[in-house]
């Protein structure tokens, strides 16, 4: 379990990351989701200790991360696949986090193995290595420890769809036998296929965060009518909040039942009517990152 | 939720297979910062540069020195002025790679204790010194028993076992020079720059400022750091200047690595 209570971090006048506070649980992938700069890269290495938080803590089981005896068995972190010395082989990478958690040989062999790096390329120096195998070879550093915490930032970058699916079950699997997983990506599909929980952060504080179906939830419902400009009316007359997309369909925040109602009032036919879901959340997360984004004002 | 809360009592079975008790102890930690020094192409023709131009000057002295000075002191000398310049670029390197190829975000979150780290890298560096100049010493008695006996010479042994302590010290101390400035700095051009500007730019120029100025003449040894180490190489110190050893060396030397190390405890890794 990840604690992070009231975390600041401040560079001079610039707060990078502001007051802060969410929990990673086991047994669930906690999805930290933020546009680039948000603050989600601060926060995970304040969290394994790299970087000193300026006000608040994060906590690992309890314990700051700098307290643990031999972290690597109870934390895995990836944190940047290149940040590896480029002329280690790395089968040496593997070997070198073996040795110093003190595991047995084989635990080199069987990380390869998983994360289906082959003996040749394990032989392999990380420079010739492209970005998915180093997120590979990174995910194999991660977990050599058997650790119960997972501490990964944008670990699908650079991998390929089949590698993305891959790295999706990996995780799924590690969160079902009880693991706590949290993992950063400034993707929204990325998380929504794999996160329980997602926290939303933009300019260093959380705008939204809980369950992805809360999320989802919040996200609204779709509607088309034959007659948009009358259901417009007769939503926003109801006092529902009404947004027309592009392609002919209003998402407001009524549940459907309720515009099932406003539209047989009005007397007008609906030809959908459905949660909005996946598209609603991200137009939820461009929104909650609105301000924040440097296309702020396009979204 | 219930699904959720049930699955609660894994971890603790997984922390259970890992007793939490033992930290990373320091001979672990010593025995991977010594295999980082080897395991990298770069790093390994470093090390090996460290035989080869052993060789190479144990080859000259042979092949180019007159015949009255085929002495093991001579071949000392040869042998240590490559030393001079590797032993520090290998302490320097195995500080700031860390941070120039940025692999101490592994390291130092495998192990938090960045002192730990820091300090099993300056006792594998001293060893690594160490070793070398005891390969240097082999070497440069083969070469001289080698040598007089081709040119059909006497052999002289000119180098006590109290001169031959020293010359292992300034060695050491020229290796930490690079250590302080790798600490310090956490860059390798810049690092390296450093060592040569300390250690090969400096010295000539106060040299020539002692020439011109008698109070620096007078004053010299107590403040120029690299003209007070040079004791160690001649004959074998005065009582004088081994303090002069002492002082200098914690001007230039120790104050300046308590303050790299208070900034690398403190520091970003990023």
């Amino acid at each position: 379990m990840i604690t992070i209570d009231a975390l600041t971090k401040r560079y001079g006048g610039y707060t990078a990351v502001d007051d802060i506070s969410f929990t990673a649980r086991p047994g669930r992938v906690t999805g930290f989701l933020g546009p680039n700069g948000a603050g989600k890269s601060t926060t995970m290495r304040i969290v394994v200790g790299l970087t000193p938080p300026s006000a608040g803590r994060a906590t690992i089981a309890g314990r700051r991360f700098a307290d643990l005896p031999n972290p690597g068995l109870q934390v895995g972190v990836l944190l940047d696949a290149s940040a590896q010395h480029a002329g280690r082989t790395g089968r040496e990478i593997l070997t070198i986090a073996q040795r110093t958690m003190g595991l047995p040989a084989g635990r080199v062999r069987d990380m390869l193995d998983l994360v289906s790096l082959t003996g040749a390329e394990a032989e392999r120096r990380v420079a010739n290595y492209s970005l998915g195998m180093r997120q590979r070879l990174g995910i194999a550093v991660a977990l050599i420890g058997d650790p119960e915490v997972l501490v990964l930032d944008e670990p699908a970058n650079g991998l390929d769809p089949a590698g993305i699916r891959w790295m999706r079950d990996l995780l799924r699997g590690y969160a079902d036998r009880g693991g706590t997983v949290l993992l950063s990506s400034h993707l929204l599909h990325e998380i929504e296929v794999i996160a329980d929980d997602i926290v939303v952060i933009g300019n260093g504080r959380i705008v939204s965060q809980g369950t992805k179906t809360e999320l989802l939830q919040a996200a609204g419902t779709v509607v088309r009518a034959a007659d948009l400009d009358g259901l417009a009316r007769a939503l926003s007359g109801a006092g529902c909040t009404v947004s027309r997309s592009a392609d002919g369909a209003i998402r407001t925040d009524a549940d459907p039942v309720r515009i099932g109602e406003l539209a047989l009032r009005a007397g007008i036919a609906l030809t959908e009517l459905r949660p909005a879901d996946g598209a609603g959340l991200e137009e939820m997360f461009l929104q909650l990152t609105a301000e924040t984004q440097r296309e702020g004002a396009a979204a | 939720m219930t699904a959720v809360h049930t699955e609660f009592a894994v971890p603790e079975s997984r922390t259970a297979r890992h007793p939490v008790t033992a930290p990373v102890p320091l001979a672990r930690v010593l025995q991977v910062e010594l295999r980082k020094m080897f395991d990298t192409r770069s790093g390994f023709w470093l090390m090996a540069s460290i035989g080869i131009t052993e060789l190479l000057a144990t080859a000259a002295v042979i092949l180019f020195a007159p015949d009255r000075d085929l002495t093991y002191s001579n071949f000392g000398a040869a042998i240590g002025a490559p030393m001079a310049v590797i032993l520090p670029i290998v302490a320097i390197l195995s500080v700031t790679s860390e941070w120039s190829q940025r692999s101490g975000l592994t390291t130092f979150t495998l192990v938090p204790q960045r002192g730990r780290v820091i300090g099993a890298k300056a006792i594998a560096s001293v060893l690594v010194a160490v070793v070398s100049m005891l390969l240097a010493f082999a070497i440069g008695a083969i070469g001289n028993l080698v040598g007089t006996a081709i040119r059909g010479t006497t052999v002289v042994w000119d180098i006590s076992f109290a001169q031959g302590l020293c010359i292992v010290l300034a060695n050491v101390l020229g290796l930490l020079t690079g250590f302080m400035l790798g600490v310090l700095i956490r860059n390798s051009a810049g690092a390296i720059v450093g060592y040569f500007v300390y250690s090969f730019v400096l010295p000539p120029l106060l040299a020539v400022l002692a020439a011109s100025q008698q109070w620096f003449e007078d004053l010299r040894g107590w403040v120029d750091v690299n003209y007070a180490q040079g004791a160690l190489f001649n004959v074998t110190p005065s009582g004088e200047q081994w303090a002069q050893i002492g002082v200098t060396g914690l001007c230039w030397l120790i104050i300046p690595l308590l303050v790299g190390l208070r900034l690398v405890m403190r520091s970003e890794v990023k």
